[in-house]
């Protein structure tokens, strides 16, 4: 089963993908995600694991995931390691304004699990959905709210006597 | 009966048609219903006697239900219940509007002995929700077992629980599983909980079982206690029948203790439960406790009855949250 939720944001691009690219952020603003935490040496880039849990349902679903893909500030992109099998990607664009469109892509299945694994998929899609976009809602406010206190840090400076 | 004794060296002992007078139940078995040597007996009386058909009849069901009770770790399939995940979390999600909290006091470096709770009669709604949420946390690749009764494995659903890590309940199966580094769930209350009446339902009672106790001394683990609620709102239990049992002279033959009656579908009165029923769909929570290290907490050579107490009282003030928190039977 394939989702995809995406998100403008008022912040340059560079803020989003840094806020992104630090795990210990994970917690705040993955809306359902109970865990989120390193499973490997290198704790952020390309071949970092990560074990992280999603509560769907009755259960709290995910495994270790590995990020298999990592180019900065336009994309990085995970898979399973152990557990559901998973896929999720973050795409990162910049827009006019220093304005910034982010998606958050995410499939999932459990191969050979037959028509009970279809249905599964299915039901579990609304939720999962709904924890997509909640999650890029508030990406989108810790986001925002970074840039506003990184824009009246400036104006300090600029207005501060010398 | 020997500690050392596997179950399936119980099975043949009491195959050889001599009943072990003194034998108490284990730790967790609740009246040690001995199906296997009851059977085996039969079939040697039976053939002894001249019976030879009931002889032919019995001897190889007998031989089959050995075979079903003789523990084998390696019958745990983890490929198997990853591919069964997503039927067992449709039922959870859907129907029992399941809800674990807490997995995480459950330790994850080390074996561990967690001590539950369970309703519902021979379905335990509640038991089947617990194992999806801890393999979905944990993984499936984490080896985890489950003690269940005699008569659950010889059950034909017994073969598909052998997969999930079930096996007969024994002390040294449980040492054996502890000992292997896997994390254990047992049910001291056995059968004697899970067919107490619908309003004993907020009610821990292990019937004084203290067997769990001395395995996690023995065994050096900490306790998890699992505490649930809803399983005995899937039907309308109404007794445990312990009397009914005695006077048909269950507990001498079968040395079944209880002989369960409720109203459930789509039987309507249920005598027994053998065939199992269809639950109502009331709404499971299961929460675990933080971990109990009893030398910890007790000393180094605890009283038993002591540590059980405290054990049970946890979990009695923890259920006792729980319902307080249900507005109402069943939707929970």
């Amino acid at each position: 089963m394939r989702l995809k939720e995406s998100i403008e944001i008022s912040a340059p691009q560079s803020l989003v993908w840094e806020y992104l690219a630090d795990p210990t952020n994970y917690l705040h603003f993955m809306s359902g995600v109970t865990r989120w935490e390193p499973a490997s040496d290198r704790r952020s880039g390309l071949g970092a694991r990560y074990r992280m849990l999603l509560r769907v349902g009755a259960a709290e679903v995910g495994g270790v995931i590995e990020f298999v893909e990592w180019r900065p500030e336009t994309d990085m992109a995970w898979t399973s390691v152990t557990g559901v099998d998973q896929r999720g990607r973050w795409r990162v664009r910049a827009l006019p304004d220093e304005r910034t469109r982010v998606e958050l892509r995410y499939a999932y299945g459990v191969a050979g699990a037959g028509i009970a694994g279809l249905v599964a998929e299915r039901v579990a899609a609304p939720s999962i959905s709904r924890h997509l976009r909640r999650s890029l809602q508030q990406l989108k406010r810790q986001v925002e709210h970074e840039q506003l206190r990184e824009v009246a840090r400036r104006r300090r400076e600029t207005t501060s006597p010398a | 009966m020997g500690d050392g004794a596997t179950l399936a060296e119980r099975a043949r002992g009491n195959g050889a048609g001599e009943s072990d007078a003194t034998e108490q139940p284990g730790p967790f078995t609740i009246s040690g219903p001995g199906l296997v040597g009851t059977l085996a007996s039969l079939g040697a009386g039976a053939a002894r006697a001249g019976q030879a058909v009931a002889g032919r009849v019995v001897g190889p069901v007998a031989d089959q239900l050995r075979t079903r009770l003789t523990a084998d770790f390696d019958d745990r399939d983890p490929d198997y219940i990853r591919d069964n995940l997503p039927l067992v979390w449709l039922l959870s999600s859907l129907w029992f509007r399941g809800e674990v909290r807490n997995l995480g006091n459950v330790p994850e470096d080390r074996p561990v002995l967690m001590v539950g709770n369970h309703s519902g009669g021979n379905m335990t709604p509640d038991t089947i929700l617990f194992t999806l949420a801890f393999s979905t946390y944990f993984g499936v690749e984490r080896p985890f077992y489950q003690l269940a009764h005699n008569l659950v494995l010889a059950s034909p659903y017994g073969q598909i629980l052998r997969k999930y890590g079930t096996v007969a309940a024994s002390h040294a199966h449980a040492r054996e599983a502890l000992k292997s580094g896997a994390a254990l769930l047992v049910y001291p209350g056995g059968d004697w909980e899970v067919h107490r009446p619908i309003w004993e339902r907020h009610r821990i009672n292990f019937a004084g079982r203290k067997g769990f106790i001395r395995l996690a001394l023995e065994a050096g683990v900490p306790i998890v206690p699992v505490v649930s609620i809803g399983g005995q709102e899937t039907s309308l239990f109404l007794s445990r029948g312990d009397r009914l049992a005695r006077a048909l002279g269950l507990d001498r033959i079968f040395r079944l203790k209880v002989l369960p009656i409720s109203l459930a579908l789509p039987w309507g009165l249920n005598v027994g439960d053998f065939l199992g029923h269809l639950p109502l769909p009331a709404k499971i929570t299961v929460e675990v406790l933080p971990p109990i290290d009893l030398v910890e907490q007790f000393g180094p050579e605890p009283d038993f009855d002591e540590a059980y107490d405290h054990v049970v009282r946890v979990m009695q003030e923890c259920l006792d949250s729980l319902a307080a928190e249900r507005r109402l039977p069943i939707i929970g």
